[in-house]
């Protein structure tokens, strides 16, 4: 007999079971299932998810398991191991067992393989050649049913050949928390359905796709789009937003074609958001950027790579020599690679000499925050005792994060708290506390146990309970424990509130931890990189972090720049000569829209690096074509901190280039050398200058950390201690490539990445920046007058920004333009749901409609970022960057 | 033999007006109650437990042992199942129509002897005449004061919910019928917990009982739990309510006493069954419910009692006893009762859902004349695969027992009647003239 070890590490308790005659040390309340899986014996299975409950539905794991009473069959999938078990998987009768029920599910399952978008990846196939009987004695009639339906807008249901294993209906109900889909009827005629006046319409809707383990489901963006072994793979990762999710990509004839979620524990646990899943859509839109583009005086014409980068570089030399480097600025560089970020700020901080750079649009936190404060991982704040969430619609704005916190706190594992002034999509798990936009600080501080603080017009029964959650919930010392969730999700709300609300937190709970709602994908990697004023590459102080980089790059700025509103004011002043702007459409994206059109009438040279067509590149000087997702190779870095690669795919339409080589290609122009030859050389540089970055690039090239990637600074939180397996019964396409014929893996042994927090505890200048913040007092906005209603301006996930609205799938979306107002305050207006009314705010007065919401606060009303109506108004129109809140009249008309 | 058993259950049953509150008062009705009352709960308990009253539900399962099964918890709570759904039983259904008083007033006995703190009365939704009895005197009782605050001036205080079924005979499964009253689809439970007193509805500890083991508590009470048990014999004590269908000259519900009763007696004593009509001999009957194992001629001296009958290799189930004579088509039957469980599958597990499908395909193109000589082997192993080994009582693979009781029927035939299967197979035609 061999003895195999597949517990975690020795400290821990392990139960003897003997499966198929060897003796395996298993984790105490395994399921047999799964100790059989790490041991190397593979158990068929349908219903069985990982990621899920059993539910013991399709019987296909039966095995032979010893008893007091003696062996019998059961299903492995809900049996846990026990000490001195017993297990047979290949006795004649599991082996009969097995084949009896894949012949039963074979039953009425259509024989339609060649025209299945399964086929080739399909468990039931694979299994069935694996595990059933080789052919069919069933000579009667099939069920049938009307071929494909649509259960909801991007969904497809072929009820022929679903087996009913209620992976999608548990996935629905149990993960997404939105039972939209369920059984109807019963027997051999139960069918997945949807309610009759609610369509199967989930942000989440396509994880259903993705584990359904036949052809059942199918989603529109891929059907009929490739075969499986037409298709080429390459594990990357999402940038749809910055929860970075692990994916796979797959591309068929050059094109990209299918995304799907990799399991990574630490992260997104296999499911992706459909915004993430089908915003591929985007990299082939018609209104990609295909060649470099210049301003001819009168409109953009085609040019070449040499034309473009001839006239940016004198763009740039001539603006530092008549004004020097302050006359130059960058905007933007979050939807970019940690190499791409990495090169520009070496163009700008040292080749050209400016620290005005920015990879925020204004709609941030300021990176001395992001950067300073302690930081929770994923998996830290779904173990904490309790999450406070600031002002943050996470299903809206990085929708996986709101999975895992919901799984959490549905398990009781973790109390929330949900401070928002609108109601949330985790309110209805939490403790909540609402208030009007602008008291966010107060709140926090209120919450936190602070005395000295007015709570004026604030909810005292709420704040109350919060306060109680905090106390009851067994934080350890200075809020060990803790982990408080924050970003902007209000854009309405000056970034001082949250700033002040996030230092209040920190100074009166020292030990509590920190996840950034930041949302852009690599915004973390981008400000990790530098690009914010004041910041060098690896989480450190232009002070602190220059002298060490003057040694490697010659020069860094001596004096903080300007962030990106400042840079735009600066620019309406005339100040700014040349604004490069990275990846981000400033005209649209600037909360403060009034502020950046002023800006760019003022600025004589705008160089647009962009991926898309959009109201930047069209008012450009020179507009520079760069690769997107999945066309180039590189780093990103999440909300957590967690470094991971991002893959190239595809080749980049036309004549565009990786976006570090344009910052070559620049410093070029202008003479000088990044000595940039390739990706990998800059990702060294940066694990070579950037201190937080230290290693990274040998750490990622480790064979676990290539599909789970490694949080940094290296070692410093222990993670992700199950080493991740391809499951092909639950992921199925993913390594069906690889993999052809029976599905089999082997466990391995994994080394427990060792405990302790190992994370550096002397403070660094940009904990001293937060500590500094956290002395200032706690900022309260005035109260809105009774003619006055407080504007908050909320994300959507399908909003009217470039990636939505250049994904056809997408784009039809997003949610319907219209102010949101309480319906008894319509009634004081005299105007009706769906009716116009006039909104005005300081900047501005425009027709609006007004959707009736009975679950605001009376004095707050909201508009969607990004959500425009037919002429382009939207809210970013009415928004004064210099105001900590908006507020607007509304008037009948 | 006969004995001359007093009934129990069924002792209203000569009265026009069994069902209504006055009569039940007058014949003794709510005493056992009363009486109860007087007592603590052990020794309801106790009493219960010394009748040796076995659950009438079809599992037979110890009523008072399911009590004392029941975790300790701060809630719990006692459901009674009236969900009698299945072809040829239809003993509940009498009961509820014609003494809905004695039902109710069972549960407040049980409930108070396991401090349950609400009743809940699931009762099939198409009794609809049961139904509005079972309402009616649900009122009256809260009326007398036998049901809510206070109970007839004691301490204990209850309510009791009466909740009509939706028409899947699979929530007469316990676990199905929690799930049903809890608002969800009626589907099983996968086991463990395998009992509802340790996680029953709403996740508190719950007693499940039958409808006829309610009936018999008010007796047990008045009489104490010996006088129970000295009827019948060994396991099987008391008396027990047969409905008795089929080929019969009498067809009906016979309250018997257990064990001493025999089958021959039940379908052939001229007070009872009185014999298969027209002069026509017994070919088969199926000695507890559509779901049990079929029996011949030389089975019908076994007496009608728990244990023999499982020895002899089926079941008393639900007390139902249907019997087939030399003009019935015993493919027909079979193919009848597993059209029924196919209908009637929950549809979670493989083997039954998919499994009862293609053999009641299978039975029918047999019937019609369509079949094979393989298809014999075909409907065995088909069994085989939905229950392991054919064995009685069944291996069971499947979430609940009603996947393994479709074999019952058809490998208990074809083990009979192979030469029936095969003339039928043979002649391209059902040889009784049944299916043209």
């Amino acid at each position: 007999m061999t003895e195999i070890d597949v517990s975690d590490s020795e400290s821990l308790p392990t139960v003897s079971v003997t499966i198929d005659g060897s003796v395996f040390k298993a984790r105490p309340g395994e399921l047999i299932i799964e100790a059989a899986e790490r041991a190397g014996v593979f158990i068929p299975r349908f219903c069985y998810h990982p990621r899920m409950d059993s539910v013991g539905f399709c019987r296909m794991c039966l095995v032979e398991v010893s008893s007091p009473r003696g062996f019998s069959l059961q299903p492995s999938c809900f049996l846990h191991v026990a000490e001195g078990q017993e297990v047979i998987t290949n006795s004649p009768k599991a082996r009969k067992a097995q084949e009896g029920v894949l012949e039963l599910l074979l039953v009425n399952h259509p024989l339609d393989c060649p025209v299945c978008d399964k086929g080739g990846e399909c468990p039931l196939q694979d299994q069935a050649m694996a595990h059933g009987p080789g052919e069919t004695r069933f000579i009667e009639q099939k069920r049938h049913w009307p071929k494909p339906i649509d259960i909801g807008p991007l969904v497809a249901l072929d009820r022929e050949r679903c087996i009913q294993c209620a992976r999608c209906t548990r996935f629905a109900s149990e993960v997404a928390g939105e039972a939209l889909i369920d059984f109807a009827f019963r027997g051999s005629d139960i069918e997945v359905a949807p309610f009759a006046l609610e369509p199967f319409s989930s942000y989440f809707a396509g994880n259903t796709v993705q584990i359904c383990p036949v052809g059942a489901l199918t989603a529109h963006p891929y059907r009929f789009k490739s075969r499986p072994w037409d298709l080429e793979q390459a594990e990357s990762t999402c940038e749809g937003c910055a929860v970075g999710c692990r994916t796979v990509a797959q591309s068929s004839a050059g094109a990209l074609v299918r995304y799907l979620g990799v399991d990574v524990d630490g992260v997104n646990r296999s499911w992706l958001c459909d915004k993430g899943r089908y915003g591929f859509e985007a990299v082939h839109a018609s209104n990609r950027l295909v060649t470099p583009l210049l301003n001819s005086g009168e409109k953009l014409e085609e040019s070449t790579w040499h034309e473009a980068l001839f006239a940016a570089g004198e763009a740039v030399r001539e603006a530092l020599k008549e004004h020097g480097p302050s006359s130059i600025a960058f905007i933007g560089g979050a939807r970019l690679t940690n190499e791409d970020a990495f090169a520009f700020v070496k163009l700008a901080k040292s080749v050209i000499g400016t620290d005005s750079t920015d990879a925020q649009l204004g709609d941030g936190l300021p990176a001395e925050l992001v950067l300073g404060l302690p930081r929770a991982t994923i998996n830290e704040a779904t173990n904490a005792r309790v999450v406070i969430v600031l002002n943050q619609d996470l299903r809206e704005e990085l929708p996986v994060l709101f999975l895992r916190l919901r799984g959490s706190v549905v398990d009781g594992s973790t109390d929330l708290i949900d401070c928002s002034s609108v109601p949330t999509s985790l309110s209805k798990y939490a403790t909540t506390v609402r208030y009007v936009p602008g008291d966010l600080a107060r709140v926090a501080a209120l919450i936190a146990g602070e005395s000295n603080i007015d709570a004026f017009g604030l909810d005292q029964g709420q704040i109350e309970s919060a306060k109680t959650v905090l106390s009851s919930a067994g934080l350890g010392a200075d809020g060990e424990g803790l982990v408080i969730v924050c970003g902007r999700g209000d854009l309405g709300e000056s970034a001082s509130v949250a700033v002040s609300a996030a230092v209040t937190l920190h100074r009166l709970f020292p030990k509590a931890r920190f996840l950034s709602a930041l949302r852009r994908s690599n915004v973390h990697g981008a400000l990790d990189m530098g690009l914010a004023p004041g910041v060098l590459p690896g989480r450190v102080t232009l002070e602190e972090g220059g002298e060490a980089l003057v040694r490697t790059w010659g020069s860094v700025p001596n004096e903080r720049g300007s962030d990106a509103i400042g840079t735009l004011e600066s620019g309406a002043q005339g100040k700014i000569k040349v604004l490069f702007t990275l990846g981000a459409d400033v005209l649209a994206d600037v909360p403060d829209r009034d502020l950046a059109a002023r800006a760019f009438a003022k600025i004589p040279t705008v160089i647009s690096i962009a991926t898309h067509h959009d109201r930047t590149t069209a008012a450009a000087s020179v507009v520079l074509p760069v690769a997107g997702e999945g066309e180039r190779n590189g780093t990103v870095t999440n909300i957590e901190g967690r470094v991971a690669p991002t893959t190239q795919k595809i080749v980049p339409p036309g004549v565009a280039w990786p976006a570090w080589m344009v910052a070559s290609e620049i410093a070029r122009m202008i003479g000088s050398d990044l000595g940039f030859e390739d990706h990998s050389a800059i990702t060294q540089e940066i694990a070579a200058v950037a201190p937080a970055y230290h290693g990274v690039n040998l750490s990622l090239a480790n064979g676990d950390a290539r599909r789970a990637g490694v949080v940094v600074p290296v070692g410093a939180v222990a993670i992700d201690i199950r080493s991740p397996l391809l499951d092909p019964i639950a992921t199925p396409g993913i390594s069906s490539v690889e993999e052809q014929g029976a599905p089999m893996r082997l466990g391995k042994t994994v080394a427990a990445v060792p405990s302790g927090d190992a994370r550096p505890t002397t403070p660094g200048g940009l904990q001293v920046l937060v500590r500094a913040l956290g002395a200032a007092p706690v900022v309260t906005a005035p109260k809105p007058d009774s003619y006055s209603y407080r504007l908050s301006v909320r994300r959507t996930l399908y909003d009217r920004g470039t990636l939505v609205q250049s994904s056809s799938s997408l784009a039809p979306h997003h949610a319907p333009f219209g102010l949101r107002v309480h319906p008894l305050e319509l009634a004081r207006l005299g105007v009706s749901d769906g009716e116009e009314l006039m909104i005005r705010s300081p900047r501005l007065a425009h027709r609006v409609n007004v959707i009736s919401d009975a679950s605001l606060g009376r004095q707050v009303v909201v508009l969607g970022a990004r959500n425009e109506d037919s002429g382009a108004f939207g809210a970013f129109d009415l928004i004064d960057a210099r105001e900590l809140v908006v507020d607007v009249r509304l008037e009948s008309i | 033999m006969i004995t001359n058993a007093a009934p129990i259950v069924t002792r209203r049953m000569g009265y026009e007006d069994s069902y209504t509150l006055s009569r039940y008062l007058e014949t003794g009705g709510y005493d056992g109650l009363k009486r109860a009352l007087t007592m603590s709960r052990e020794e309801v308990a106790d009493q219960v437990n010394r009748a040796s009253l076995l659950g009438r539900g079809g599992a037979g399962f110890p009523a008072g042992r399911k009590w004392s099964m029941l975790r300790a918890a701060p809630t719990s709570y006692l459901v009674v199942n009236g969900d009698e759904s299945e072809p040829a039983t239809f003993k509940d259904h009498l009961l509820i129509e014609r003494d809905p008083h004695q039902i109710i007033e069972g549960a407040l006995i049980c409930a108070y002897a396991i401090g349950a703190a609400q009743i809940f009365i699931f009762c099939r939704g198409e009794f609809a005449l049961g139904l509005e009895r079972l309402q009616q005197a649900c009122n009256e009782a809260y009326r007398i004061g036998a049901i809510g605050r206070e109970i007839f001036g004691s301490s204990f205080s209850i309510d009791l919910v009466i909740h009509p079924g939706a028409g899947a005979y699979i929530c007469g499964e316990e676990t199905a019928l929690l799930e049903s009253l809890e608002g969800k689809r009626g589907f099983p439970r996968i086991k463990p917990p395998f009992f509802p007193a340790v996680q029953g509805l709403y996740g508190a500890p719950t007693v499940v009982n039958n409808i006829e083991t309610m009936s018999n508590l008010p007796w047990i009470v008045l009489n104490g739990g010996d006088a129970f048990s000295s009827l019948g014999e060994g396991s099987s004590a008391g008396t027990r309510l047969f409905a008795l269908s089929g080929r019969v000259n009498r067809p009906g519900w016979f309250e018997l006493e257990m064990s001493k009763t025999t089958f021959r007696d039940l379908i052939f004593d001229p007070a009872l069954g009185a014999g298969v009509p027209d002069g026509r001999s017994l070919k088969a009957f199926i000695p507890g419910g559509v779901s049990a194992p079929w029996f011949g001629p030389n089975e019908l001296d076994l007496g009608l009692d728990q244990d023999a009958v499982g020895k002899a290799g089926s079941m008393l189930g639900s007390g139902s006893v249907v019997v087939m004579d030399e003009s019935t088509c015993v493919v027909r039957a079979a193919w009848r009762i597993t059209r029924f469980f196919h209908r009637e599958s929950c549809g979670q597990c493989t083997p039954c859902r998919e499994g009862g499908g293609w053999l009641e395909q299978i039975l029918r193109r047999i019937e019609e004349g369509e079949g094979r000589e393989a298809d014999l082997d075909l409907l065995m192993d088909v069994c085989d695969n939905i229950a392991p080994g054919l064995t009685w009582p069944p291996q069971q693979t499947t979430i609940c027992v009603l996947g393994p009781s479709i074999p019952s029927s058809i490998a208990s035939s074809i083990r009979m009647f192979r030469d029936e299967y095969l003339a039928h197979v043979r002649e391209r035609h059902c040889p009784m003239g049944g299916h043209r």
